[in-house]
């Protein structure tokens, strides 16, 4: 168990705290939504490839690259999911949390089944973007450039995002809505326009992560629906009401991850799966959650 | 708690009595259309749609009865498939015990999954039987020894039901499943109509005042969801053998949402929507089979429109224009 040599232990760690970068940046969009829509996102994982997938078009077809479409694939990703809530999402308000589920769950069949149609199944590569190619050797392992970046970028993002809903104005009109939307309303709060630029911002974060995926994985159809279950473990075991506690537990369960893919790769597609049984069992309201 | 028991109880007497004949009638109509329909329709398609009605029936029972979305049912469907096929295949059992097999290991791990996931509720439910089934997919995955892996457990027999039906002849077979079929498809209409059915629709109304009136729900939601994910193994044991064949299919999560389109398309909550529901999804599948994912894209609008424009479902809009539950 001790002979794994330390190149191929932090490797693993590294990518596990990638996968955990986008553990953490899905899991937060999916709280935020959650807390003011009351609709869990199963078109999370949907958004996300199409960040990617904007990328992709971006570079093949206007022949802008990496950087532009980390700008550009957010926002063109955010305002599809402004225009899906003012059209679709707005009518399921006061129903059960099902429909939502249900809804957004059609939606991404849609689209995933549209991109399939066109792509297929297979991946469109996209290169590392030259800036940040290369790496550096820190002695016990060899440490990519980009991948370092992706760390360190999605870790911003989560805390500039915490930072902005827990300590600013906007943060805490939206905290607010989330506890009794009628009585910030009340106070001249335009809260339908609160709630669709919380979906966008949401969404945004997924088509995010999608971009800094874009570069690691292959660019496929496919590459958000099997994400987004497990990210739904994630939500599972931190509970969807603490914003910090959805980065925290994003990230460590990524690099458990990584970790289980080092001593026991054979478990690596289902640990996760496994600590959410042991949270249910043990603290059944999640790491961060608060007793329903 | 005796005394509220029998309130329920009798309560739920008194409406089946008075308002139930229309659906004796319906099922009748059902059973007749069922027995005529193999001699003008292609048996295996039919066969293909009675096991998911089957499935789908099951799944109503949680979803429609209970309130309980789960979104990982595949995870019932296709372990019982494959412990059906294993068992007739490896060990050579003979087709009626193959099913039976493929029931209890669904039973096994719908009560492993269940007493996981009742302990949150609403949308957790959900997402927590997602995972859980998923989880169960990747063992699937990586266990070829007893799934065959990719391939799939194949050319599983048919064998003779009881010793002397041979389920070659597909007309024997089509029977064997009709009957099997009507077999689990009354167990639900009594289940729902019992009791115990009631004490679940209480809880899918309100369950704190449930609880309040001193009902364990925990252990009501547990029942519920075995006796569900038994069922669905029923369906799943059964397809196993018809089709000769167990794969990861069945256990993927999009056999999981297939199963919720189908029952939101038929109706949730009425006896009779989740067959209709099977049958027409079976039928766009088959028309559509050629259009790869356009499937897929057709799956998701339909149920973009059944939740935005009528989530009663077919059964159920027919329901309310008749002014009687069906």
């Amino acid at each position: 168990m001790f002979r794994i040599p330390p190149q191929a232990l932090f490797g693993q760690l590294l990518l596990g705290l990638i996968n955990g970068a986008f553990y953490a940046l899905l899991s937060l969009g999916l709280a935020v939504i959650f807390g003011l829509l009351n609709i869990v996102n199963f078109a999370h994982g949907a958004f996300y490839m199409m960040g990617a997938f904007v990328a992709w078009f971006l570079l093949q077809y206007a022949g802008l690259g990496y950087w532009w479409a980390l700008l550009i694939a957010p926002m063109a990703v955010g305002i599809l999911g402004l225009v899906l809530e003012r059209t679709l999402l707005r009518r399921l308000q006061g129903l059960d949390h099902l429909y939502g589920l249900l809804l957004t769950f059609g939606l991404a069949l849609v689209v995933q089944g549209l991109f399939q149609n066109q792509y297929g199944s297979s991946g469109q590569p996209y290169d590392i973007p030259p800036a940040l190619a290369g790496g550096r050797n820190l002695g016990f392992m060899f440490l990519p450039n980009y991948r370092a970046w992706v760390v360190l970028f999605s870790l911003a993002v989560c805390l500039g995002t915490w930072f902005v809903i827990e300590r600013t104005k906007l943060g805490a009109y939206l905290r607010a809505a989330t506890e009794n939307a009628t009585l910030v309303r009340a106070f001249g709060v335009d809260v339908p326009r609160l709630i669709t630029l919380t979906y966008g911002f949401g969404v945004a974060l997924a088509g995010l992560a999608g971009v800094l995926a874009a570069p690691i994985f292959q660019v496929s159809p496919l590459m958000g629906a099997n994400l987004i279950i497990v990210v739904f473990a994630v939500v599972v075991v931190g509970g969807m009401g603490s914003i910090l506690g959805a980065i925290v537990t994003g990230f460590l369960l990524g690099l458990v991850e990584g970790f289980t893919k080092v001593f026991y790769p054979e478990a690596s597609n289902t640990v996760i799966f496994v600590i959410m049984a042991v949270v249910l069992v043990v603290r059944p309201a999640g790491l961060f959650g608060r007793a329903a | 708690m005796a005394t509220a028991e029998r309130a329920v109880a009798l309560s739920g007497v008194a409406t089946s009595a008075s308002s139930s004949r229309h659906l004796y009638v319906a099922g009748a109509v059902m059973a007749g259309l069922l027995v005529l329909a193999p001699y003008v329709v292609y048996p295996v398609f039919l066969m293909k749609a009675l096991c998911f009605a089957l499935f789908a029936c099951a799944f109503n029972l949680l979803i429609g009865y209970t309130g309980l979305v789960s979104f990982g049912h595949a995870a019932f469907l296709g372990s019982a498939g494959y412990a059906s096929a294993y068992a007739a295949k490896a060990w050579g059992w003979p087709p009626e015990l193959a099913i039976l097999f493929g029931v209890g290991t669904a039973a096994i791990i719908g009560l492993l999954v269940g007493a996981l996931a009742i302990r949150r509720q609403g949308i957790y439910f959900a997402m927590i039987t997602l995972a859980l089934a998923q989880m169960l997919y990747f063992f699937c995955l990586q266990a070829p020894a007893i799934t065959g892996g990719e391939d799939g457990i194949q050319a599983v027999p048919r064998g003779r039901l009881l010793g002397f039906l041979d389920l070659q002849q597909t007309m024997t077979l089509y029977f064997v499943v009709l009957v099997i079929f009507l077999a689990g498809f009354l167990l639900i209409y009594r289940t729902i109509h019992s009791p115990f059915g009631q004490v679940l629709k209480s809880i899918r109304e309100n369950e704190p005042r449930a609880v309040s009136l001193g009902y364990e729900t925990d252990r009501y939601k547990l029942l519920a969801f075995v006796l569900s994910a038994a069922l669905s193994g029923l369906a799943g044991g059964t397809k196993a053998i018809v089709f000769q064949l167990a794969s990861l299919t069945d256990v993927h999560w999009t056999m999981s949402g297939e199963v919720v389109l189908t029952t939101l398309l038929g109706g949730m909550g009425t006896v009779l929507g989740p067959v209709v529901g099977a049958f027409v999804v079976v039928s766009l599948e088959n028309y559509l089979a050629q259009l790869g994912s356009w499937v897929t894209v057709v799956q998701g609008a339909i149920f973009i429109l059944c939740v935005l424009a009528f989530r009663r479902g077919l059964v159920g809009e027919l329901g309310r224009l008749l002014g009687r539950p069906l």
